[in-house]
């Protein structure tokens, strides 16, 4: 699978190494943030234009743009968190999320491709700890200000059969 | 988790399961549901048994998934697996997913384009309609005894068990049963017209897939669209932004044999102005301080020559079709035992869309779905109900309201289409 823009290009070590330890440094407070529940600070990590997916695999493969979310702005991203926090009935769960091989794709200037696994673990009240999802962040970091901020975050999950829905962002 | 992974009180344990013979409906009749019906193995089995492999017709693709000669899907019919493929001369063919020889399920592609489906055990192989074609070694190993296929053995009684098809207006139906009547007649002409709304004269373009295992009993998915009463009650953005809500007008309709419905809504520009104080009142979902920061998501392009800006159809035993504002799907209901669903989704839009249309259906696709803002509502709430019925000692539900009522409904707050749909399928049971 490959995602147009999302090729490995030639990187000198030295800047690779440096954004690799700032996109990891973004995924750690990312997932802190959605895995303690501070579902009104996650739009904080975009940018105002940022687009967010979580799509299937198959779609990606079959170049099919639908997703299981699919938002346009920040607005959107916004919108989604208030929903999951305030209106949507579901049930209470606990979810963890694990980042793990983080690549720097291309550095262009401010702005930087990477892309990382991931993996989701749910818990629901009486239920067993599972995997929700496997998959994979194709991500567009731009330096805004001090830190990294996501102009885009496409979620690229494995799991095609998803266990009942996806409550929480990814 | 998966249902398989329930750790109290699996799938299975049901201390409510008994011989098929022994159930009885309630003397209330369809003022109340006994639990069996959504926990029982036996109930299940004869399911299978007389709706999905009897007088239904069955979705299982659409024609745009397989444009061309050689195009293929996996589907199912029921909880059986099966292929949809095309033929060299445009024809569509659906046979089981199971070799003749010795039952392989041998097409382990979701989709994809073939001459030939070969199995990968023996290599029995078989044209694009599902016939036999070729056996390794049919007359034996050159020079050696007893060694091959009897010398009666005929290729063309060995083809994969087929199904008879029907396709209406690019929507590929099948059926175990022979001599059906038309998917015209089946659907009858007031489901039909909603169906002709999103397909005739149109051609989708495919925007994606979503699957999910729904842990509930697969009627639980039609009780949901006939049930117009819960839409109003659970889902917190249908009513704060108008897209259904309790005084606005909107109808349950259901034909005559009360298998299939449809749920319509018309939206309301103003919605809550046309609503008193106290039906709002009783709507608790309704959040005055729900505002969306980017409008666009709920914005409707009159697309449609439809009164209604929803209709959720649904098509007995199997198919969900999906309008909802701009945003179109179709849901393949799975069966997968008593306790369990699979949901197959097939988001489209139209060949004739814009660049930007396409991006404002998939916007607005983030209400629908395992991830959607009202989907994910539905999904929990029809877990919840599965766990209920499963768990707990007791035996039955209420169906009472709209009185005795069955079949189409001009209010929301009614479960005539459900009453309407359990006489049919206690007919169709002999419960």
């Amino acid at each position: 699978m490959m995602i147009a823009g999302y090729e490995i290009a030639a990187i000198e070590a030295r800047a690779a190494r440096e954004a690799r330890a700032d996109i990891e440094d973004f995924h750690n407070l990312y997932c802190n943030t959605l895995d303690l529940g501070d579902l009104a600070l996650w739009p904080d990590f975009f940018t105002e234009d940022a687009l967010y997916v979580v799509i299937a695999r198959e779609n990606v493969e079959a170049n099919l743009p639908a997703g299981l979310v699919y938002a346009e702005g920040r607005a959107m991203i916004r919108d989604r968190a208030f929903a999951v926090k305030n209106t949507m009935m579901f049930a209470p769960r606990y979810l963890q999320h694990f980042v793990s091989n983080v690549t720097v794709l291309s550095i262009a200037g401010e702005q930087i491709r990477s892309q990382s696994h991931y993996l989701l673990l749910q818990t629901l009240v009486e239920g067993p700890t599972t995997i929700q999802q496997a998959g994979r962040y194709y991500d567009t970091f731009v330096r805004g200000g001090k830190q990294l901020l996501l102009k885009e975050r496409r979620c690229v999950y494995d799991t095609t059969l998803i266990a009942n829905d996806l409550v929480m962002p990814v | 988790m998966f249902s398989s992974e329930t750790v109290i009180h699996p799938p299975g344990s049901s201390p409510k399961e008994r011989e098929l013979r022994t159930y009885r409906w309630p003397e209330e009749g369809l003022a109340v549901i006994p639990d069996w019906i959504y926990t029982s193995q036996a109930i299940y089995d004869r399911e299978m048994e007389s709706i999905f492999r009897g007088r239904t017709w069955n979705y299982v693709a659409l024609e745009a998934e397989i444009p061309k000669p050689g195009d293929y899907l996996r589907s199912y019919v029921g909880a059986t697996p099966v292929v949809v493929a095309r033929e060299q001369d445009g024809s569509v063919h659906v046979f089981e997913n199971r070799c003749a020889h010795r039952g392989v399920e041998f097409c382990r592609q979701a989709r994809g384009n073939a001459s030939e489906f070969v199995c990968p055990y023996h290599q029995w192989s078989y044209d694009l309609s599902g016939n036999l074609q070729g056996i390794p070694f049919k007359r034996g190993v050159k020079g050696e005894k007893d060694s091959g296929m009897p010398a009666g053995f005929r290729t063309e009684d060995h083809g994969l068990c087929k199904l008879e098809v029907r396709i209406l207006h690019g929507v590929v139906f099948a059926t175990f049963a022979r001599d059906m009547e038309s998917v015209e007649t089946y659907l009858g002409a007031e489901i039909l017209k909603d169906f002709e709304v999103v397909f005739k004269d149109r051609k989708p373009r495919i925007l994606g897939y979503y699957r999910n295992e729904l842990p509930g009993n697969w009627k639980l998915y039609h009780e949901n669209l006939k049930d117009p009463y819960h839409a109003t009650l659970l889902h917190s953005f249908l009513v704060t932004f108008g897209l259904m809500v309790a005084g606005n007008k909107s109808k349950m309709i259901a034909d005559p044999s009360g298998r299939h419905g449809t749920m319509a809504s018309a939206k309301s520009d103003d919605v809550m102005k046309a609503v008193d104080a106290e039906t709002q009142q009783q709507m608790r979902s309704f959040r005055t301080d729900l505002k969306l920061a980017d409008r666009r998501f709920l914005e409707f392009m009159r697309e449609f020559d439809s009164p209604w800006s929803v209709t959720m159809q649904t098509i007995w035993p199997n198919l969900i079709v999906q309008r909802e504002l701009n945003t179109l799907g179709v849901r393949q209901i799975v069966p997968n035992g008593p306790h369990s669903m699979i949901m197959m989704w097939t988001m489209f839009g139209y060949e004739d869309d814009s660049e930007e249309m396409t991006r404002h259906r998939l916007r607005q696709g983030n209400l629908m779905g395992p991830s959607g803002f009202l989907g994910l509502e539905d999904n929990e709430a029809i877990k919840f109900l599965q766990e209920g019925v499963r768990r707990s000692p007791g035996e039955r539900g209420v169906l009472l309201l709209g009185g005795t009522n069955e079949g189409t409904a001009d209010t929301l707050a009614s479960e005539a289409s459900i009453r309407a749909m359990y006489r049919n399928y206690r007919e169709v049971m002999g419960l």
